[in-house]
C-alpha cells in the first residue's frame, strides 16, 4: 500500500551523518555495496564495470562540495543516501504498492517483486535517492541495511547499516530519532544536526551535522612550550661532556 | 529530465485521443454532431487507436510491462495508478456510445448520456497525465498550475483539429466545428507562451546551498563528483538542453503547433472543398508534429532537484 501509514509508532530509524568529521573515504559506499549486492535489495547490478562505460547501482554516494571562499572556504565530504522522510513522495506516487513506508520503524523499501519499473518514484526523491536497475528493471535503494539491524545471527554491535560499521572516522550514526533520549537525538540536539531541503516538505528523518566553526587559535595541550636545551657545558655526566667537546670541535 | 519517446509519443497521442473522443461526446450528446456512422465509426477509431497505442507505447518503458497491471492497485495516493483506473473505466462507457453512435446511429437522447460520461472520463484522464507532472515537488518546472491546463487544453486542441479534419473528410464540415478548433488554438497558444514565461523567470526554492545545507558557509559548489562515470541519476535527470536550441524548438513548436494550425484551419472558412478538406488535414498533421516538439521540450527544458548535487547551483 503506497498511503503513508496512518497509524505508525513514534519510532524513527535512521541516520546521523557528521560532516566536520567524514574525511571522504567513501568506505561507506563501498562497504553499502558490498553487504546490498548480496542484501535484501541484492543484486545491484554494474553493467561493463571494465568496459568503456560502467554504469552501476549504488545506494549511497559521497560528493565533495566547496563552501564559501578564501581563508573561511570549507571543503566538505557529503555522503548522500535515502533519508528514510516522514512524508515520502517517493511512496505515494508508486502506482503498484511496490513502495512502502514501514509502519513499525518508519524506513522506507521496496517490494522488488511489485516494482513496474517506471521510475516515477526516482522523479519524486529531490535527493537522487532510488537508483534504477537497468538489468533487474526495478528501482533499489537505502534498506537502512534492513538485513543487518534486525539481524540476530550477527553479534549485536554488528546489528548496524553496513555504512555505519564500516565509517573509520565514526562519521556516521545509526538510531531511533523519534526517541528524544536516543543518543543520536541528542547529538542531532548538541550539534545543530538539520534536514536538507526543508523546503520541500518531505520532513527527511536522516539529519547532517554541519562543520564545527573553524579554529583560529590552538587550544593549550598542557606540553612545556619548549624543551630543555640539550648539550650544555654544565651538563654533569663527564662521558656526555667529553662527547660535547668532541662534537664542538 | 530525459525526454523519453514513449512517454512523449503516449502523451501525445492520448491527449489528441482523449480530446476527439471529449468532444465527440459533448458534440454528440448535445446533437451538435450528426450521428452519422462512418464518420462516428472513422472517428472513435481513430481517438481509440491513439488513446490505445498510447496507453501500450507507455508501458515500453517500464521495466516490468508484465506486471503493468499492478499499476491500477494505487489510486488513493497515486496519479499514476489514478491515470491508469481513468483511462480503463473510460473504454466502458466509450464502448457503449460507439455502439450506439456506429451501429444504431443513434448519439443523442438517452445514449447521449453515455456519450457525456465518456466526455467526462477522458478529461479525467488526461487530468490525470497532467497531475503526475504537477505534482512532482522536485521539479518547479512541472510543479506549477500551467501544467494541467496545458495537458488538458492542448488534448482538446489536437482533438478538435483532428475532429474538423474528419468532419472535412466526411463531407460533414460546419462552421461550427471549424470555430471550436479556432477557439482551442486562441486559447492553447498564449497558455502555453505563458508558460514557457513563467519557467523562464522562476526558479525552484531549493539551491545548492539548501540541498547540502552548508550554505551558512557561503557559495556551495561542486568540488569532486562521487563518481567518473555517469549513473542513471544523471542519465535520468540530468539532461540538459542549450538555451540556443531550445528557443529554436519552441519557435518549431509554436509554428507547427499553434500558428501553422490557426492558418490552414482560418483558410478552410474561405475555401471550398477539397482545397479546404486538404488545408484541415494538413492542419491535423501539424499539430501533431507541433505538440511533439512542445512534448519533448516538457521534459527536456525540466529541471530535477538532484542536479544540485552534481554541480548545479539552482533547479
Amino acid at each position: 500500500m503506497t498511503s503513508l501509514p496512518a497509524n505508525s509508532s513514534q519510532k524513527k530509524l535512521g541516520l546521523v551523518i557528521d560532516l566536520d568529521v567524514c574525511v571522504g573515504c567513501h568506505a561507506c559506499a563501498v562497504n553499502c555495496k558490498e553487504w546490498n549486492t548480496g542484501g535484501h535489495m541484492a543484486p545491484l547490478t554494474d553493467r561493463q564495470p571494465y568496459g568503456a562505460d560502467p554504469l552501476g547501482v549504488w545506494l549511497n554516494r559521497v560528493h565533495t562540495f566547496e563552501a564559501g571562499d578564501g581563508a573561511d572556504g570549507r571543503t566538505v565530504h557529503f555522503p548522500r543516501s535515502c533519508l528514510h522522510c516522514e512524508q515520502p513522495a517517493c511512496v505515494e506516487v508508486c502506482p503498484t504498492g511496490a513502495s512502502y513506508k514501514r509502519a513499525e520503524d518508519g524506513i522506507v523499501l521496496v517490494n522488488e517483486s511489485l516494482c513496474i519499473g517506471c521510475k516515477l518514484c526516482s522523479w519524486a526523491c529531490p535527493y537522487g535517492a532510488r537508483e534504477y536497475d537497468y538489468d533487474s528493471g526495478t528501482m533499489k535503494k537505502c534498506t537502512l541495511c534492513i538485513d543487518r539491524i534486525y539481524n540476530e545471527n550477527l553479534e549485536e554491535i554488528d546489528r548496524v547499516p553496513a555504512c555505519v560499521a564500516t565509517c573509520p572516522a565514526h562519521a556516521r550514526h545509526f538510531g531511533d530519532l523519534g526517541d528524544p533520549d536516543s543518543d543520536v537525538s541528542k547529538i542531532v540536539a548538541e550539534r545543530g544536526g538539520y534536514d536538507l531541503m526543508p523546503e520541500m516538505g518531505y520532513a527527511p528523518v536522516n539529519k547532517y551535522l554541519p562543520p564545527r566553526p573553524r579554529q583560529t587559535a590552538a587550544g593549550c595541550t598542557g606540553a612545556l612550550p619548549a624543551l630543555e636545551p640539550v648539550g650544555d657545558s654544565s651538563t654533569a655526566n663527564a662521558v656526555l661532556r667529553w662527547i660535547d667537546r668532541l662534537l664542538s670541535r | 529530465m530525459h525526454p523519453a519517446n514513449s512517454v512523449i509519443f503516449f502523451t501525445v497521442a492520448s491527449g489528441a485521443g482523449y480530446g476527439l473522443l471529449l468532444l465527440l461526446g459533448v458534440g454528440g450528446a448535445l446533437g451538435w454532431l450528426p450521428p452519422d456512422r462512418w464518420f462516428g465509426a472513422a472517428a472513435f477509431g481513430l481517438s481509440l487507436a491513439a488513446i490505445t497505442f498510447g496507453l501500450l507505447s507507455s508501458t515500453f518503458h517500464l521495466g516490468h510491462p508484465e506486471r503493468a497491471w499492478r499499476a491500477v492497485s494505487q489510486w488513493r495516493s497515486s496519479w499514476l495508478s489514478r491515470e491508469g483506473l481513468a483511462s480503463l473505466i473510460a473504454y466502458l462507457p466509450t464502448g457503449v456510445y460507439a455502439i450506439a453512435w456506429v451501429l444504431f446511429g443513434r448519439n443523442n437522447g438517452a445514449w447521449g448520456l453515455f456519450g457525456l460520461i465518456a466526455a467526462a472520463w477522458a478529461a479525467i484522464t488526461v487530468y490525470c497525465t497532467g497531475m503526475i507532472y504537477a505534482s512532482l515537488r522536485p521539479i518547479q518546472r512541472w510543479h506549477n498550475s500551467y501544467v494541467v491546463p496545458c495537458y488538458l487544453l492542448l488534448g482538446v486542441m489536437t482533438g478538435a483539429l483532428w475532429l474538423n479534419a474528419l468532419a472535412h473528410l466526411f463531407g460533414l464540415a460546419s462552421d461550427g466545428l471549424t470555430l471550436v478548433a479556432v477557439a482551442a488554438l486562441v486559447i492553447g497558444w498564449p497558455l502555453k507562451l505563458a508558460y514557457w514565461r513563467f519557467i523562464d523567470n522562476s526558479r525552484s526554492e531549493s539551491t545548492a546551498e539548501t540541498a547540502t545545507g552548508l550554505g551558512h558557509l557561503g557559495k556551495v559548489r561542486l568540488f569532486e563528483a562521487p563518481h567518473t562515470e555517469e549513473n542513471y541519476l544523471m542519465r535520468e535527470m540530468g539532461f540538459r538542453i542549450a538555451r540556443k536550441h531550445a528557443y529554436r524548438l519552441r519557435v518549431f513548436a509554436t509554428i507547427f503547433a499553434f500558428v501553422l494550425p490557426f492558418l490552414l484551419t482560418a483558410l478552410t472558412l474561405a475555401l471550398v472543398q477539397p482545397v479546404a478538406g486538404t488545408a484541415a488535414v494538413l492542419a491535423a498533421v501539424s499539430v501533431i508534429l507541433g505538440v511533439l516538439i512542445e512534448r519533448w521540450l516538457f521534459f527536456a527544458e525540466a529541471k530535477h532537484t538532484v542536479t544540485l548535487y552534481y554541480g548545479q547551483s539552482t533547479a
